[in-house]
């Protein structure tokens, strides 16, 4: 068997595939990049050829304009790309519209780079599909036991009763602009909210993106439009305009914020949230072992995050992994 | 054991006292007896357990996991409970969810080796919150920022009654409430507050305003006397019964032996904690030593005895004096603090006066001796009746003028809640001389309130357009001597403090005034802080 480091390896402009001649969710411009989701951090422009699934494709235009790359490389799922013997193919991560896992093919490896992914369903993107192979990229964002994120419709009921107990006040929901609004939202209709839901700003272009899509969202305004200071209604904004001057314009408002790092008081109380909602679209502790332990690969190597207690599990099993320590990644605003 | 929690939850984020008001009533009218009970007592401090030592927790959960996997997650977490709670590993269906009532009833009868299998137990089967509040119940520190006044105030709110009605009847309750629930609820009558020992709600004073009342109160209708600078409390010694409350109705006594030792009389005193060396008051740092000690040891004692000095009788023998006017029940207190005979119990002295000027004169030139670290003065209607809360009209305080003075602004955090888009927690210093004779600023203290809202905008206004740097919630200002916001601040008292870098630590700073007209560079020195610390 052809050995993982000539396929795949670790480089300041991120993960590349000699052979290919490619790399996988590069930090830098390259010449031909396979983008796994439209994170900004994970899709940047100003890259040459660029594959990735028509939604991610989609959303990049969205953030950074028509001319993002010189070229656009669309594979839906299952389709396969050949180069130079490399055959690439996207499957579903489930983290957000479009999120794929990078499937790399050659010599009779296979190489499964993650991206971010979670396990759990999530009504505004396809579910997570695990694929059989020999070397496992993954994301360690959540990789510390403390992580276990609850279900994420029970989160959404509390932000419903406090809306409830407190119907003079404005909730204030802040969540990151791309997949997590759009989930906190089909949440909130799953749940019976049918009300109008008020976004911020920069919240608008995305949602639209989504109902292009299919995803319905439901009766959406913008916030700024708003007569009165709404009191008793849902307002959704960036994770940044909670604490931002462009609060104010609300009926005592609840601040209310969704992310995995909502797990941990300190983080929470850091923030100065009121209602800390631990919805997150990272796999959590659960999911990253569980994931690991079905598929079983050869090898495991760790992008991002909190490698260090993963690398850890992996030993005490005797699953072979190492730490790639990229940089570039970050998932704070999570 | 579910809804508890997420009480639990939900009060430690939330900042403002009507809406923890809110969430401790609703909590009460949704839940069942006797689970609500138990919450309030968990609330109010009246539960504690001794059963469950974190040790034991940390070995139980390390036997069930890779140690080292706990310790990296310790700490990160920083917190033994709640590292516990989130990395406890889930056996779902293990056992039944159990509720608060089952964990106390439970909690209370068990033996030592019988707690730590049905700890285990519950934390198999309750989810990661429920995990949290079940660690936090058993090693004594909610710490929820629920103050037992707040959890009877909830109780009022439920009753659709006021607050001193719950606290006149609180000691004669015990946990699970169920007789206090059922008249709240209307269901039966008030709880029988005759219980030998029990507290007696307290009248308050009004903040005295200069401008208005002078006007149209005569002197000749007031007594006048010190407001001391201790704790208010009631001392109750009835049928046998001898307890110290605050005046909230906090049961105090296990903290102060010596001063219930030297109740040896029949009645309810109202009067002020104090550290009394042979009758000389003691500053109320002083006090601070004796007050939220879980044990009191004999130096503690020796090095600073306490003592009350009388303001009022509610209680003579077995005569109610509350219904008499203040100089009645005045002269009745003067015999009465002499018969009890005891160096822990003296008299606070009536200041006589003619004229409001003359008043005046002596509150800002106190006497020497005990005075000089009074609060300020006390007026009392001589006809005015022992009624509980706050009349209007009847007793007043007039509180000495604060310290003043001007420190620059250097720090400034974001508020809580309602405030965290602004910048509302300002730190701010003095000058200091170092050796070589160059000045620099060091901070004295923190304030957070004393300001209006307009000028709550201006003050974040100016940290956002003079940040330094920032710090996670935290931004330095630029502060020099050619530059920075001078800000007036009033504080209650002055101490000596190892703990912070000034050497000071001001008592109840607030903001009095912003000076935008003053250069940083006439802000006051550390050593006029210096000569303004308390001598006790
Ligand atoms: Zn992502
Ligand atoms: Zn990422």
């Amino acid at each position: 068997m052809v050995k993982l480091e000539s396929l795949l390896c670790p480089t300041p402009a991120g993960l590349y595939c000699p052979p290919g001649d490619f790399y996988i969710d590069p930090v830098r411009p390259v010449p031909r990049a396979v983008i796994t989701h439209g994170h900004s951090d994970h899709a940047r422009a100003g890259h040459g050829d660029v594959a990735a699934t028509p939604q991610t494709l989609d959303i990049m235009a969205c953030r950074y304009g028509d001319d993002f790359a010189t070229r656009r490389v669309a594979l839906a799922w299952g389709e396969t790309l050949s180069r130079d013997g490399v055959d690439i193919s996207l499957a579903p991560a489930g983290h957000v519209l479009g999120s794929a896992q990078a499937v790399i093919r050659w010599k009779g490896v296979t190489a499964v780079v993650s991206g971010d992914y979670k396990r759990r369903r999530d009504p505004t993107c396809q579910r997570f599909e695990p694929v059989p192979c020999d070397l496992f990229v993954t994301e360690a964002t959540f990789g510390l036991p403390v992580f276990r994120h609850p279900d994420a419709a029970d989160e959404v009921a509390r932000l419903l009763r406090s809306v409830e107990r407190f119907p003079e006040r404005t909730h204030l929901v802040g969540a990151y602009a791309l997949g997590k609004a759009q989930r906190v939202i089909a949440l909130l209709r799953e749940a019976g909210w049918d009300r109008t839901i008020h976004v911020h700003g920069a919240l608008l272009a995305l949602n639209a993106l989504y109902g292009r899509h299919g995803v319905d969202l439901g009766p959406i305004a913008p916030a700024g439009d708003a007569a009165g200071k709404l009191p008793g209604e849902i307002v959704l904004c960036p994770p940044s305009a909670l604490a931002d001057r462009w609060s104010r314009r609300f009926a005592d408002p609840v601040s209310a914020f969704c992310s995995g790092w909502m797990r941990v008081r300190a983080r929470a109380r850091q923030r100065g949230v009121e209602l800390p909602l631990v919805i997150s679209d990272h796999a959590d502790w659960d999911e990253l072992t569980k994931t690991l332990a079905e598929l079983s690969p050869g090898e495991v190597w760790i992008t991002h995050g909190r490698e260090e207690a993963l690398l850890r599990w992996c030993e005490l099993r005797g699953q072979p992994a190492r730490a790639l320590a990229l940089v570039g990644y970050e998932d704070d605003a999570e | 054991m579910r809804a508890f929690a997420r009480l639990l939850d939900d009060l430690s984020f939330t900042a403002s006292r009507n809406a923890k008001l809110r969430l401790v009533r609703d909590f009460l009218a949704e839940q069942p007896d006797p689970d609500r009970g138990w919450a309030l007592a968990a609330l109010t401090g009246s539960l504690s357990f001794s059963a469950a030592k974190p040790a034991a927790i940390r070995k139980a959960v390390e036997a069930r996991m890779d140690p080292v996997l706990f310790g990296w997650s310790y700490d990160y977490v920083g917190d033994l409970a709640e590292t516990v709670a989130l990395v406890w590993p889930a056996r779902p269906g293990a056992n039944r969810e159990p509720d608060l009532a089952e964990v106390v009833e439970a909690l209370r009868t068990a033996t030592r080796g019988q707690v730590q299998p049905m700890i285990e137990g519950w934390l198999d089967a309750l989810d990661a919150d429920g995990r949290w509040a079940l660690l936090k119940l058993l090693t004594g520190g909610l710490r929820v920022g629920v103050s037992s006044r707040l959890a009877k105030q909830a109780c009022a709110d439920l009753g659709g009654v006021a607050a001193p009605e719950v606290e006149e009847v609180w000691h004669a309750l015990t946990p699970p409430y169920g007789d206090l629930f059922a008249w709240l609820e209307g269901r039966s009558a008030r709880p029988s507050a005759d219980t030998p020992g029990r507290f007696r709600s307290v009248m308050l004073a009004q903040a005295l305003d200069e401008a208005v009342d002078f006007a149209r109160l005569s002197p000749d209708d007031y007594l006048a006397e010190w407001k001391w600078d201790g704790i208010r409390i009631q001392a109750v010694s009835e049928r046998g019964e001898r307890r110290l409350y605050t005046r909230t109705g906090d049961d105090i006594s296990h903290t102060f032996p010596d001063v219930l030792e030297a109740m040896t009389f029949e009645g309810a005193l109202d009067g002020e904690l104090l550290v009394m060396r042979d009758g000389v008051v003691g500053a109320f740092g002083d006090l601070q030593q004796r007050l939220n000690r879980k044990t009191v040891d004999a130096k503690l004692l020796k090095a600073f005895p306490a003592g009350i000095r009388a303001y009022d009788l509610l209680l003579d023998g077995e005569e109610d004096l509350r219904g008499l006017p203040f100089t009645e029940r005045r002269k009745r207190l003067e015999s009465f603090v002499s018969a009890a005979k005891s160096h822990r119990i003296d008299l606070s002295p009536l200041q006589p006066f003619e004229t409001w000027e003359q008043l005046a004169t002596l509150r800002a030139a106190p006497p020497e001796g005990d005075p000089r670290i009074a609060e300020g003065l006390m007026l009392k209607r001589r006809d005015s009746l022992y009624e509980a809360g706050r009349p209007k009209g009847p007793w007043f305080k007039w509180k000495r003028d604060p310290h003043l003075v001007d420190a620059v602004l250097m720090y400034a955090q974001r508020g809580h809640g309602r405030r965290s888009s602004f910048y509302s927690d300002f730190t701010f210093g003095v000058w200091r001389e170092d050796a070589a004779g160059d000045r620099s600023l060091t901070p004295v203290g923190k304030a957070y309130f004393g300001f209006t809202d307009e000028e709550l905008k201006q003050l974040d206004k100016f940290v956002r357009d003079n940040t330094v740097e920032r710090f996670g919630p935290v931004r330095s200002v630029k502060a020099n001597r050619d530059f920075g916001l001078v800000l007036e601040v009033a504080f209650e008292g002055l101490q000596r403090s190892t703990r912070h870098k000034s050497g000071v630590a001001m008592r109840f700073p607030r903001i009095s005034r912003i000076r935008w007209d003053k250069p940083s560079r006439d802000a006051d020195e550390l050593a006029t802080l210096e000569r303004m610390l308390e001598t006790p």
